[in-house]
């Protein structure tokens, strides 16, 4: 539903809001995530920078960190997932409320960083849980982190309550659990979940290089 | 303070005549000589050097395994001071680092040798003597699986309960989760070979 932006600039300045239901919704889901409060490794270190006084996470209302998954919103994956950490990881996503989303903060989390060439370290949280938004660093300063931030709550201005290009959370067709790998005898079993993540196509042949 | 091996060796032997110990040299810079143990002597060695005033090494600071799948590899490293004939195959070791923190001397590093790499890979625990080394038996029981007999708790700790493998073993071959990289190179490269597609035919 397009409002004239002209004419909502005119009933502003008379008093009177006109919006929509969605960006309504929107905006206080945007301005009001509360991150789950964990951390794996040293990028915790600077998410916990951020939330301080220098930094100041509460300007853009993520200041809320809370120690139970219920009463989450955001998801900081702060640090390298081990194979050993991964299960829980995926565990604690499934125990959040809809809406839900997911930053995936340093390197480790994005592909398994400076260790991934270890034989314990998961390459990419992105193999098992949907990941909205990525920040690069290893580790990256607060001001990623909070530019990490704000690239996600464009996102979520952006997003879409009906029709066909709806958001995952308003989807009712849409798998409530994301199923949890298992510990097997050599690796992680399975070692992705290909319904979100599956190894891209590569236009190298083995004669090559 | 580098403590005075041959001293304690004497004093170690005079003590306690069944016990088999041979010193180990090490030419390299490092320089730590070393104590080798026959494993069924290395508590009773060990009580020995925490007991003694005179020697009072009450702190082990340190436990580490090491891999050898050929034992002539071992013998170069830790020299014997007398002429031994070689292990008849590889072995696992476990290195102790030891310290008299009264006398402030150390480490004195101990080592005590399995018989192979498959089976016979128990070693005694000195978790009885020294409390420190409870983790660190239990880490290298996951890393490299040595067996430590008498353990109080003998668990994996770092690795999944599950998992069979020993990762520090040279032999170890790690699961292939590398079906991408951007810009592979060597061993990664080798690797990711395998993930390419077969090469069409035109």
């Amino acid at each position: 539903m397009a409002i004239d932006p002209k004419l909502a600039e005119d009933l502003k300045s008379q008093g009177v809001h006109v919006t929509s239901f969605e960006s309504l919704i929107n905006w206080g889901r945007a301005s009001s995530l509360w991150p789950l409060q964990f951390g794996l490794a040293c990028c915790a270190i600077e998410m916990i920078a951020a939330t301080m006084a220098k930094y100041d996470m509460a300007r853009f209302g993520a200041e809320v960190f809370r120690p139970s998954p219920r009463q989450a919103d955001l998801m900081i994956v702060a640090g390298t997932v081990t194979k050993k950490m991964a299960p829980q990881v995926v565990r604690l996503y499934n125990q959040m409320a809809e809406p839900k989303y997911v930053i995936a903060m340093g390197a480790c989390a994005i592909s398994g960083g400076p260790f991934k060439d270890g034989y314990n370290v998961l390459k990419g949280i992105d193999r098992f849980i949907p990941v909205d938004v990525s920040i690069p660093g290893c580790p990256p300063r607060p001001e990623a982190l909070l530019h990490g931030l704000i690239t996600l709550r464009e996102q979520i201005a952006k997003e879409k309550l009906l029709g066909r290009t709806r958001a995952r959370h308003a989807d009712p067709n849409a798998g409530a659990e994301l199923p949890v790998p298992t510990f097997g005898p050599h690796d992680l079993e399975p070692t992705f979940n290909p319904d979100l993540w599956n190894p891209p196509a590569i236009t190298r042949h083995a004669s090559e290089s | 303070m580098m403590p005075d091996l041959a001293a304690i060796l004497s004093r170690v032997q005079t003590a306690l005549p069944a016990a088999a110990l041979a010193l180990r040299r090490n030419p390299g810079p490092a320089g730590q000589d070393s104590l080798l143990v026959a494993p069924a002597d290395l508590v009773a060695v060990c009580r020995f050097l925490r007991d003694t005033p005179e020697l009072a090494f009450d702190l082990l600071s340190n436990v580490t395994g090491v891999d050898w799948p050929d034992p002539a590899t071992a013998d170069a490293v830790a020299v014997p001071a007398e002429a031994t004939a070689p292990a008849a195959c590889g072995f696992l070791e476990v290195v102790y680092h030891l310290y008299s923190t009264p006398r402030r001397v150390g480490p004195l590093v101990l080592r005590a040798r399995t018989a192979d790499r498959a089976a016979a890979v128990q070693l005694p625990s000195v978790v009885a003597v020294y409390r420190s080394a409870e983790f660190q038996e239990r880490e290298i029981y996951d890393l490299f699986g040595v067996i430590f007999t008498g353990h109080p708790d003998l668990r994996r700790i770092l690795m999944w309960d599950e998992f069979l493998d020993h990762p520090l073993r040279k032999d170890y071959v790690a699961p292939d989760d590398y079906q991408y990289e951007p810009t592979p190179h060597d061993a990664v490269l080798e690797k990711a070979k395998l993930h390419y597609p077969a090469k069409a035919e035109s």
